[in-house]
C-alpha cells in the first residue's frame, strides 16, 4: 500500500461527518445546569427545611443525587439522558454514580464477587484514584510547609 | 490447470455449490429497510436464554439448524462446521458447534468471518475434501458491546462514525462433488486478504480503518482475475459503513481503479436507514452474513444477479490493544457468487 | 428571592462547567473517563489553593455538583484533617470528607445491579 499514514489521516478527516458542536453543548449546558439546581434544591431542603448543619446537608445532598441516579440507571433511563446530554449527564456527580452502577449491572451474570464486586468500579476507579490521590499529595505538601514554615 | 491467479486468488473450477442459507436478525434489524427479508427474528436481546451471550449462541445454533432443513439435510450429514464470531475465543461458534455435533473448525477474522468461511469452505469442497459443509458466523449488539465498548446502561454519546453492531446470524450451505447440481448459486473464486493498518487508532472509527483492507483485497482480486466493476453487478462490502464506503471510493479511485459506485453495496448502509440513528451504519460478522443469506443469495439464484462479488471487511483490534495505543489492522476477504447457468443474463 | 437568584447561579455556572466538558469531548479524541479525572484533579488543585471557594460560595450546587466540586470536598476535607490531626490527616481526610457519595455510589449500584437487568439502547 502506497498511501502513508499521514496522507490517509487527512483524507479521513476530510470526509468525516462532522458533529453539530453548538446543539451539543447547548443540551450539556442545559442539562447539567438542571442537575445542579436539583442539587441546589435537595441541599435546601436539608439546610432549610430540615435545618441540618452545611456539612451534613452537602454530604445528604451528595447521597440523595447519586441515589437517584442509580436509580434512574437502573431503569434503564439514564443512558437515555447521557445519549441527549453528553458532558451534562457526565460532568455531575451523578455521572459518576452512572459509571459505578452501569458496568455493576452489565456483570451482574459474572457472579456477585467477581462480577459485580470486581466490576463495580471498572469505569469509576480512575476518579477516585486520582481524586483521593491527588488530595493526598495536597495534604502531604500541606504538612510538609507546616513543618518547614 | 493451476487453480492459483496470481498473489492473492484462487479459482474454484469445479464451481462448488450453495445449496441452501438461512437468516436470523434482531428487532432494530426487523426495522430496518430488509427487516421483512430475514427468516426468523429473535423474540429480544436476550432470546429467551439468560445472558446475551447465551442469546447469541442460541440465535446462532437456530440459524445453522434451520440452514440444514433447507437443505433437507440431517445434523449428522455435515461434514464441517466453519464458523466464528466477534466474542473472546469465539465462544458462540465453539459453544454452537458443541451443542450440534458437528465437526468444528474455529475462525476468526472479526467482521471479515462470513467471507473468510466461505473462501475457506469453497476450497475445501473445490479440493473434495468435503461435499457438505456449513459456514456460518454471527454477532449480537450487547455481547459486542459489553466487550468492545461500555456497559449497556452507561450514559455516553456514540460518535458520528460509530456504527451500531447488527444483531444477527447467517449460515450457507455449501456442496462439492454431485451434491453441487442442485445449487442456485455457485461459488468461483476466492481472494484471500492481507492486514492492513493505515494508522487508525480510533476505536470508533472502524469503517476507516478497514477500508484501506478493502482496497487491497479488491484491488488485488481485480488484477489476479483481470476483472473490474463492469464484471459483476454488486460489489458487495460487509459492513464499511458511510464513511468507510466513501473512503473505499477515493482510495480505488487514487489506485485508478474505474468505480461505479452504483455497483458498490454496503450492507452496513442497507441493513439500517437514517431514521435508526445509526450512525455510520451497520457493523459486526453478522452484518454482511445475515445481509446475504436473507437478500443477496436469494437474488442471485433467482438470476436477478448474475454475479457478485462478495468482500467482508474486518477490524483485528482488541480493547487491549486499544488501550496499549495500537492502531486497528484491518483483513478483507473476497468471493466471487455466480448465478449458476453460467454468466450474467 | 434571593433563593431564586441562588438556583439561577447554580444553573448558570453548573451549565458552563459541563458545556466545557462536552467541548472538550466534541474537540479531543479524550474519553469521558480521562476528562472526569482531569475536572476532579483540576478541583483538587483549585481547592487546594482556595481558588474554588469562592465559586462555591457564589453558585452553590453549581460549583459542588459537578466533578470539580468532587475534587474541592476532597482537597479542603485533607487540609482540614491535617490541620487538625498533622500528616496522617493527608491520608484520611479526602476520602472521610467524600466518604457519602463514594459509600452510596457503591451500594446504591450493588442494589440496582441486583434488582435491575441492563436492556438493549434505544
Amino acid at each position: 500500500m502506497k498511501k502513508s499514514k499521514q496522507a490517509y489521516a487527512e483524507l479521513v478527516k476530510k470526509l468525516s461527518p462532522k458533529s453539530d458542536m453548538a446543539k451539543g453543548v447547548w443540551r450539556a449546558f442545559a442539562v447539567g445546569g438542571l442537575i445542579c439546581v436539583i442539587g441546589q434544591v435537595i441541599n435546601d431542603v436539608f439546610s432549610y427545611g430540615l435545618k441540618w448543619g452545611t456539612q451534613s446537608a452537602a454530604t445528604a445532598t451528595s447521597i440523595c443525587l447519586v441515589f437517584l441516579s442509580a436509580l434512574l440507571t437502573g431503569l434503564g433511563v439514564y443512558d437515555r439522558i447521557g445519549k441527549y446530554a453528553g458532558a451534562g449527564s457526565i460532568v455531575p456527580i451523578t455521572g459518576f454514580a452512572n459509571a459505578t452502577v452501569a458496568p455493576a449491572m452489565e456483570f451482574r451474570r459474572e457472579g456477585l464477587v467477581m462480577g459485580i464486586g470486581a466490576k463495580i468500579f471498572t469505569l469509576s476507579g480512575p476518579v477516585l484514584v486520582y481524586g483521593i490521590g491527588s488530595s493526598i499529595l495536597v495534604g502531604l505538601i500541606a504538612a510538609l510547609v507546616e513543618v518547614i514554615g | 490447470m493451476s487453480k492459483r491467479l496470481g498473489a492473492q486468488t484462487v479459482a474454484l473450477p469445479s464451481r462448488p455449490g450453495i445449496l441452501a442459507w438461512a437468516s436470523t436478525a434482531g428487532q432494530k434489524e426487523k426495522e430496518g429497510p430488509y427487516g421483512e427479508k430475514f427468516d426468523s427474528i429473535i423474540p429480544d436481546e436476550l432470546n429467551g436464554q439468560q445472558s446475551f451471550e447465551g442469546a447469541e449462541r442460541a440465535m446462532l445454533e437456530e440459524t445453522i439448524v434451520r440452514c440444514a432443513q433447507k437443505a433437507n439435510k440431517a445434523l449428522g450429514d455435515i461434514q464441517m462446521l466453519l464458523c466464528g464470531d466477534l466474542l473472546n475465543q469465539i465462544i458462540s461458534a465453539g459453544f454452537a458447534a458443541r451443542n450440534l455435533g458437528i465437526p468444528f473448525y474455529g475462525l476468526y477474522g472479526a467482521c471479515s468471518t462470513m467471507a473468510e468461511s466461505l473462501s475457506i469452505g469453497g476450497m475445501i469442497a473445490d479440493g473434495g475434501f468435503a461435499d457438505a459443509m456449513v459456514c456460518a458466523t454471527c454477532s449480537h449488539f450487547c455481547t459486542a458491546e459489553r466487550q468492545y465498548r461500555a456497559p449497556l446502561e452507561l450514559g455516553n454519546q456514540r460518535t458520528p462514525t460509530a456504527q451500531w453492531t447488527v444483531t444477527g446470524a447467517g449460515a450457507v450451505m455449501l456442496a462439492g462433488g454431485e451434491q453441487a447440481r442442485h445449487a442456485g448459486a455457485v461459488l468461483t473464486h476466492a481472494t484471500c486478504g492481507r492486514v492492513i493498518d493505515l494508522g487508525i487508532s480510533d476505536a470508533n472509527n472502524m469503517g476507516a480503518a478497514m477500508a484501506p483492507a478493502g482496497c487491497d483485497t479488491l484491488a488485488n482480486h481485480f488484477r489476479d482475475t483481470n476483472r473490474g466493476f463492469d464484471d459483476y453487478d454488486l460489489v458487495v462490502t460487509g459492513d464499511l459503513g458511510h464513511l468507510g464506503r466513501d473512503l473505499l471510493i477515493e482510495l480505488l479511485k487514487e489506485r485508478k481503479i474505474t468505480v461505479r459506485e452504483d455497483k458498490l453495496f454496503d450492507c452496513g448502509c442497507h441493513i439500517f436507514d437514517a431514521r435508526q440513528d445509526a450512525h455510520s451504519g451497520g457493523s459486526g460478522c453478522g452484518c454482511a452474513a445475515s445481509m446475504l443469506c436473507a437478500h443477496l443469495l436469494p437474488e442471485v439464484a433467482s438470476g436477478r444477479l448474475g454475479r457478485i462479488l462478495f468482500m467482508a471487511t474486518g477490524a483485528l483490534l482488541s480493547p487491549t490493544t486499544t488501550m496499549q495505543g495500537e492502531s486497528i489492522p484491518g483483513v478483507a476477504h473476497a468471493v466471487v457468487i455466480e448465478h449458476e447457468g453460467g454468466k450474467r443474463r | 428571592m434571593s433563593m431564586m437568584l441562588m438556583y439561577i447561579k447554580a444553573f448558570v455556572v453548573g451549565g458552563i462547567l459541563c458545556a466545557i466538558g462536552q467541548v472538550l469531548i466534541l474537540k479531543t479524541q479524550l474519553t469521558s473517563a480521562r476528562i472526569l479525572v482531569g475536572y476532579v484533579t483540576t478541583g483538587v488543585i483549585l481547592g487546594a489553593l482556595g481558588i474554588y471557594k469562592p465559586l462555591v460560595d457564589f453558585a452553590g450546587a453549581g460549583a459542588t455538583v459537578p466533578l470539580l466540586g468532587f475534587g474541592y470536598s476532597l482537597a479542603r476535607g485533607s487540609l482540614e484533617a491535617v490541620r487538625e490531626i498533622g500528616v496522617l490527616g493527608a491520608f484520611t481526610g479526602g476520602i472521610t470528607a467524600t466518604a457519602g457519595g463514594i459509600s452510596a455510589a457503591l451500594f446504591f449500584g450493588y442494589l440496582a445491579a441486583i434488582l435491575f437487568k441492563p436492556k438493549m439502547k434505544a
